[in-house]
């Protein structure tokens, strides 16, 4: 039956058909013909079209790699002449060496491997013929997210059909050293950054003044991952800042009139590296890249991935972002060419503009039924889903329900008008089956197996099963996440009074800010949207002074609530463990084995209802957060990673998160008087009381 | 109070008469032809300093040349009989524009554009390809015009609010004044955009109530006693070239203003042929100084785009610079001695010696005062003799990053010719424009055939060349070795020798492009010009910064046409460079032009300070560019300027409110 019959057409569906199927005209082609194709695109037109050796030959010439060199010879007693030579092996490690017949190629593979894995690619040409117009007056610097391997090559895939000058790409080294692949990827535009650079000045400089090489002289657009690397969970990770400040500097110091950042959103109906994303938070590493590694990833080429969209976002000038929070001129004084620490305001700038560009990413993203039904999956008990199985009907009458809502919520959806619900399970047989009415989780292993498996890796086995379901899940978080925090709030709180609310919200904003990405500074606007929406979905209603809950709302309320309570649930465990493990120092090895032991047992006995805190993302994010409220501190000496816990300090947060602390408003309120650096200084403050 | 105006260039030289005023019968367009003249000319002149010698003693005493003053017949003054600035201005200057009354451009009934009078090189000439550049550039058009207002009308100036006291005292010291409406109206403003676009408009704000014309530093200091007396603000005015709103009445001033003219204050008291110096009354205009040294046979060397009629104290009170300043030096450099009178008394040093050691230089407090601390009478300047040979010429490169990297090199070498002037490409289609008339078909296939040569045989891409001017001074053999130096350092950056004609005529333009705005003006075109100052290493990066600033936000303010957005690097410094912006725009379908004009100049000094360059290299401050004050010299530096202030004029008698 048709779904969409019921609901009338709406703006997200306006903008669905704004999307284009690029493999449809594809399909009609021969694939050597379209590799052939002529390549013509208009470049930026500041550039002078210059080689990969003049690219090499600046950046070893440059004032400020000469400079770096002879501080470093200092440093180290070297010579300068050595100093050099190794930078020139850096940079040829990491230097890219695009060429057309090589994009070629890489057409002509991607073409053939993507018509395989997807039904459809779909991309938004408004957005493509925005970003032709883009490239020729300024530098671009294309920021997709990354969320598959797949989407890799997928963006100079789609600009070499459509003749748009093939970006450079931010790669990570190991992809450098798969065999004949690497050097493939390398003529393609990649270019290699090392993992864990940690404190080798010398690579630094090699790689910043490469980047800032590119950008200045925009002979290429720039491609980069703000999130640093693949996101496992498939929820936007908080942005990393290194290779934006690059990026900008040529900004900052005037070197370029303006750059167009373009915020590019990649949305996956089914992720072909679902099941071992789910393995790696488990615990279970990853399979190193390698060439073989990849024929034998060919059996994925069997599989039926669905739809992949592509949407281009509006690109945004850095000139106009950065306008009035920053002043250029303090590089005045330094010459450009030496390395000067910028000032917290232009650092503060950087982390804005990071954050607001995975925002926008998220707010691009097209979020699936599929997606929606993992929401209801993982608020059904777990029981229910791995034995007698959650009822079909109701399913489905959830998910339109919650439809409605995501639209209220102004997020995007792709939905499809064909049989949306059976299809969607259908494609994710992997995760559940639907039969007889029923719909159960599919769990890996034979069950019928000689050996029974303990009970702690039956909750693993489980776990990966949900883990898959909570990736899918957090593919849609985003459009939740600030209501969900005020229904949170609501719910912890008790309380009808708005600053009150705000409070809370605010506490659990910071608290979860390596969890969800909140654009800093942007507290008021946050909550003010999280009001609006509710309001505007009839759960709340706002006087001046206070948020009343009304009775039709309380479907939303608690549907939201339930949302975030894996969160709340995960957190407390850790802060609980923290607090009673006897250890003040920690290091990161014993930590996260030692989080997963407890959980697995409480999950046993019943007193633990979420599997996600046995994800390494989430025990990760919470030290994070931890560091970042300064209740944890990293020992500086230590070379394994040491922690060092500050119990009473971890234990406030807690019971805040669960209201033990009664007349909790009033000090989160002197809490956010002074800021949220001073959150020891408040607790000292609690204590006292 | 100097400089004005988008210059494409400068000369309005020592060399006046002969490269830009018109004269007897050469109008070389060839350049063999104007060298033997120019010898013949120098040799003439020489004799006539010789004659000078012979007839009178150029020495003066200047005690008793003071007390005399007011005789002015009987002096021993070199120049009273040809001064160039009469009392009453409006006699020969327009009230609503630049320059002389008699030149001016128009478009004649055939639709040629023209420039009338007979001053100038150019006066008389048709100047074929004008039209099509505006109209192509600005998308004027020659049906859509706006006409100023033809005469100014007195009824629209306030009445003058008068110190009786004080005009009952000054009538008793016999010192000129005057408060007809014309005399004040004329001394109200400058050449900034917004000014004139008002007196066009016939729109008059607050002007000075009262005139002086003082005639010796000695009335100078009847005139400051009896406004301290009487608590009269004054506001000193020298050629009223200013273009940072100097001269603008602040609209809060109570008081009575007194507008004190120093044209009057305009002869050569002495000349000292041992130690090279003159010393001379400050209200001298540029162009009566040049011609009367020049017929001593000496130069100041300071030309300053606005010569003509910027005066020596205003080039002192903005801290001038002149194009030629390579050989001469700014006017910081050309200063030996400074007389200012202020509401604390005289300023001035006890000796003439090169160079002090004696605590801060007062000079240069004075230096860049901007007429807020009081009247400068009396400056000892340095004097060179002619040079005995001047040439013209000029550099087409590739691309602009080309020719800054010439720029650069020439200076790094420190062989900078006189004057060296790099042009982008948007100016150098805009010098070609103002080409006159060519009465020669040779001369029409000459240019033919050095296009050809330039943009077919060489590559080179219409759109992205540009071009440097050139001018080398000295004795001749030194001029022809230094200018091959200069050419082999070109030659390096792909530069190629364009002859003395471009350059020569690169130069001329610089005084017409005043009058040019009025022309824009008449066809809803307005613009202007503005300066700063820059490391080498931001050359390129601000000009292309600024320029594509000036783009966005004229189309962000709801500008119509594209704008001209333009610039050239025009003087070098061991360290850095002074680089001119034009920026002009068509305003048809704006309701307020002036208000945008003025966002968009400031939205571009924003970005000439990110962009590391000064807030003047020597247009001043003035009320213009107040607001970036503080940021500038940092607020210690505002608190110095401010005590020194305080200290010499705790009244604010000289109440312009410039500068801080």
């Amino acid at each position: 039956q048709n779904n969409l019959a019921l609901y009338p057409r709406t703006a997200s569906l306006k903008d669905e058909e704004e999307f284009t199927d690029i493999l449809e005209e594809r399909r009609c082609t021969t694939d050597l013909g379209y590799a052939l194709r002529t390549f013509n695109p208009q470049p930026y037109k500041g550039a002078p079209s210059s080689s990969t050796s003049d690219l090499k030959k600046a950046v070893l010439e440059s004032q400020y790699l000469r400079y770096i060199a002879k501080e470093i010879a200092l440093e180290t007693g070297s010579s300068v002449e050595k100093v050099r030579q190794e930078a020139r092996g850096i940079l040829e490690e990491m230097s890219h060496n695009l060429q057309l017949g090589f994009i070629r190629l890489m057409a002509y593979t991607v073409n053939k491997v993507f018509k395989r894995l997807f039904r459809s690619i779909y991309v938004n040409m408004e957005g493509l013929n925005m970003l032709q117009q883009a490239i020729q007056e300024s530098p671009v610097i294309l920021m997709p997210n990354h969320r598959s391997y797949v989407d890799f090559l997928i963006v100079s895939f789609i600009l070499f059909t459509y003749d748009i000058p093939i970006p450079v790409i931010a790669a990570g080294i190991p992809l450098a050293s798969m065999k004949v692949v690497g050097e493939i990827l390398r003529r393609s535009g990649a270019f290699f950054i090392r993992r864990a650079i940690g404190s080798d000045k010398l690579y630094w400089a090699v790689l910043s003044e490469y980047v800032r090489t590119i950008v200045r002289t925009g002979c290429a657009p720039l491609e980069f991952y703000v999130e640093g690397f693949r996101s496992r969970t498939l929820k936007s990770v908080v942005p990393k800042l290194g290779m934006m400040d690059m990026v900008l500097e040529p900004y900052f110091k005037g070197e370029v009139f303006d750059i167009t950042l373009v915020p590019i959103s990649i949305s996956y109906d089914r992720v072909v590296e679902e099941s071992l994303l789910a393995l790696e938070l488990l615990g279970v590493p990853k399979p190193k890249e390698s060439t073989t590694g990849l024929f034998k990833a060919s059996r994925v080429l069997q599989e039926d991935y669905g739809c992949m969209h592509v949407n281009f976002g509006r690109p945004l000038s850095v000139r106009q972002l950065c306008e009035g929070k920053i002043n250029r001129s303090e590089y005045n004084l330094i010459p450009r060419d030496l390395p000067q620490r910028p000032s917290t305001e232009i650092q503060d700038c950087v982390n804005w503009v990071a954050h607001l560009i995975v925002r926008t990413q998220e707010e691009g993203s097209l979020i699936s039924p599929w997606s929606l039904m993992a929401c209801l999956l993982l608020q059904a008990p777990i029981t229910t889903l791995t034995e007698e199985g959650l009822q079909w009907h109701g399913l489905t009458e959830k998910t339109l329900w919650l439809r409605k809502l995501v639209l209220d919520f102004r997020g995007r959806l792709n939905w499809p008008d064909s049989d949306v619900m059976s299809s969607t399970v259908a494609l994710h047989h992997s995760i559940v089956h639907h039969k007889a009415g029923r719909v159960c989780l599919v769990q890996d292993g034979d069950p019928a197996s000689q050996d029974p498996l303990s009970p702690e890796e039956g909750v693993m086995r489980t776990a990966a099963a949900v883990l898959m379901l909570v990736s899918y899940r957090n593919q849609a978080l985003h459009v939740f996440v600030r209501p969900g925090i005020l229904a949170t709030a609501i719910h912890i709180t008790k309380s009808t009074q708005k600053d009150e609310l705000f409070s809370f919200f605010c506490f659990l904003r910071d608290v979860f800010a390596n969890e969800f990405i909140f654009i800093p500074g942007r507290a008021s606007q946050d909550f003010d949207e999280a009001c609006s929406l509710l309001q505007k979905c009839g759960a709340v209603h706002m006087s001046e002074q206070e948020v009343t809950v009304l009775e039709t709302g309380l479907e939303v309320l608690s549907f939201l609530q339930k949302l975030l309570q894996p969160f709340l649930d995960s957190y407390q465990l850790i802060f609980r463990y923290l607090c009673e493990n006897g250890a003040h120092v920690f290091t990161e090895k014993q930590f996260l084995p030692a989080v997963q032991n407890l959980a697995t047992k409480l999950i046993l006995s019943g007193d633990l209802h979420t599997f996600e805190v046995l994800s390494s993302d989430t025990q990760k994010n919470v030290l994070s957060a931890l560091r970042r409220l300064e209740a944890v501190t990293k020992l500086r000496a230590s070379q394994q990673n040491e922690y060092k816990v500050n119990k009473a300090a971890v234990r406030r947060t807690g019971d805040i998160l669960c209201k033990i602390i009664c007349d909790i408003p009033v000090k989160i309120k002197l809490l956010f008087c002074v800021r949220l650096e001073n959150f020891v200084l408040f607790f000292t403050l609690l204590s006292l009381k | 109070m100097c400089h004005t105006f988008p210059a494409l260039t400068s000369d309005r030289s020592s060399r006046i008469c002969s490269l830009l005023y018109k004269h007897g019968s050469s109008m070389a367009s060839n350049s063999s032809g104007s060298d033997s003249s120019d010898r013949q000319r120098i040799a003439q002149q020489r004799l006539s300093v010789i004659a000078g010698h012979l007839q009178r003693p150029v020495e003066g005493n200047s005690g008793i040349l003071a007390a005399e003053c007011k005789a002015q017949g009987d002096k021993l003054d070199v120049s009273s009989e040809r001064r160039t600035v009469p009392r009453r201005r409006q006699e020969i200057m327009k009230w609503n524009g630049w320059g002389y009354s008699d030149s001016k451009f128009l478009y004649n009934k055939k639709g040629q554009a023209e420039f009338t009078g007979k001053r100038y090189r150019l006066s008389g000439m048709i100047i074929p390809g004008l039209r099509e550049w505006m109209e192509s550039t600005f998308g004027a058009n020659l049906q859509h015009k706006t006409p100023a207002a033809p005469i100014l009308n007195s009824s629209a100036v306030q009445p003058p609010t008068l110190n009786e006291a004080f005009l009952k005292e000054l009538k008793s010291t016999g010192i000129p004044f005057s408060h007809d409406a014309e005399d004040r109206v004329f001394r109200s403003h400058g050449h900034c955009l917004h000014e004139i676009f008002a007196l066009r408009e016939g729109k008059i704000g607050r002007v000075p109530d009262l005139v002086v014309w003082p005639n010796c530093h000695n009335d100078v200091v009847k005139i400051v006693e009896l406004a301290c007396k009487h608590n009269v603000c004054l506001m000193p005015y020298g050629g009223g070239t200013s273009v940072s709103s100097a001269l603008e009445c602040p609209p809060e001033e109570t008081r009575s203003i007194v507008s004190l003219d120093t044209s009057q204050m305009n002869r050569i008291l002495w000349i000292d042929e041992k130690n090279l110096t003159a010393h001379v009354e400050a209200g001298i205009v540029g162009q009566d100084l040049e011609r009367l040294l020049n017929e001593s046979g000496y130069c100041t060397g300071h030309e300053p785009d606005s010569m003509e009629f910027s005066s020596l104290g205003g080039w002192v009170a903005t801290r001038a610079s002149g194009m030629k300043k390579n050989i001469y030096g700014n006017i910081e450099d050309l200063v030996v001695h400074i007389k200012m009178v202020t509401p604390q008394g005289v300023i001035e040093k006890s000796c003439q010696g090169p160079r002090m050691s004696t605590g801060p230089d007062v000079h240069h407090f004075i230096m860049g005062s901007e007429g807020t601390l009081g009247v400068v009478t009396e400056v000892t300047m340095k004097i060179r003799p002619m040079p005995e040979y001047q040439k013209y010429g000029s550099v087409v490169f590739p691309n602009f990053e080309m020719g800054v990297a010439c720029l650069r090199e020439v200076a790094r070498q420190r062989c900078a010719p006189a004057s060296i002037r790099l042009m982008d490409n948007e100016q150098f289609k805009f010098g070609h424009a103002l080409k006159p008339q060519v009465s020669s078909i040779f001369t029409s296939f000459l240019d033919g055939l050095k296009k050809f040569y330039i943009t077919k045989f060489k590559g080179f891409d219409p759109n992205r060349l540009c071009v440097a001017t050139l001018l080398f001074e000295g004795d001749r053999e030194k001029v022809l070795q230094h200018e091959k130096q200069v050419y082999d350092i070109a030659a390096k950056f792909g530069g190629l020798a364009a002859g003395e004609d471009n350059g020569q005529r690169g130069y001329m333009l610089t005084f017409v492009i005043a009058y040019l705005r009025d022309l824009g003006m008449d066809y809803y075109v307005i613009g202007e010009s503005f300066e700063t100052s820059v490391p080498w290493d931001r050359v390129l990066d601000i000009c292309r910064n600024v320029k594509a600033r000036i783009v966005r936000e004229c189309k962000d303010k709801g500008v119509q046409f594209p704008p001209l957005s333009t610039c050239r690097v025009t003087q070098t410094y061991d360290a850095g460079a002074c680089v001119y912006f034009y920026f002009a725009f068509n305003y048809r379908g704006l309701s307020d032009p002036v208000h945008v004009y003025e966002q968009v100049e400031h939205a571009a000094r924003e970005e000439i300070l990110a962009n590391g360059g000064s807030l003047s290299h020597h247009h001043g401050v003035g009320k213009l560019r107040k607001e970036w004050m503080r940021e500038t010299i940092s607020s210690v530096g505002m608190g110095m300027l401010r005590s020194v202030k305080d200290y010499v004029d705790p009244n604010n008698i000289f109440g312009n409110r410039n500068l801080l």
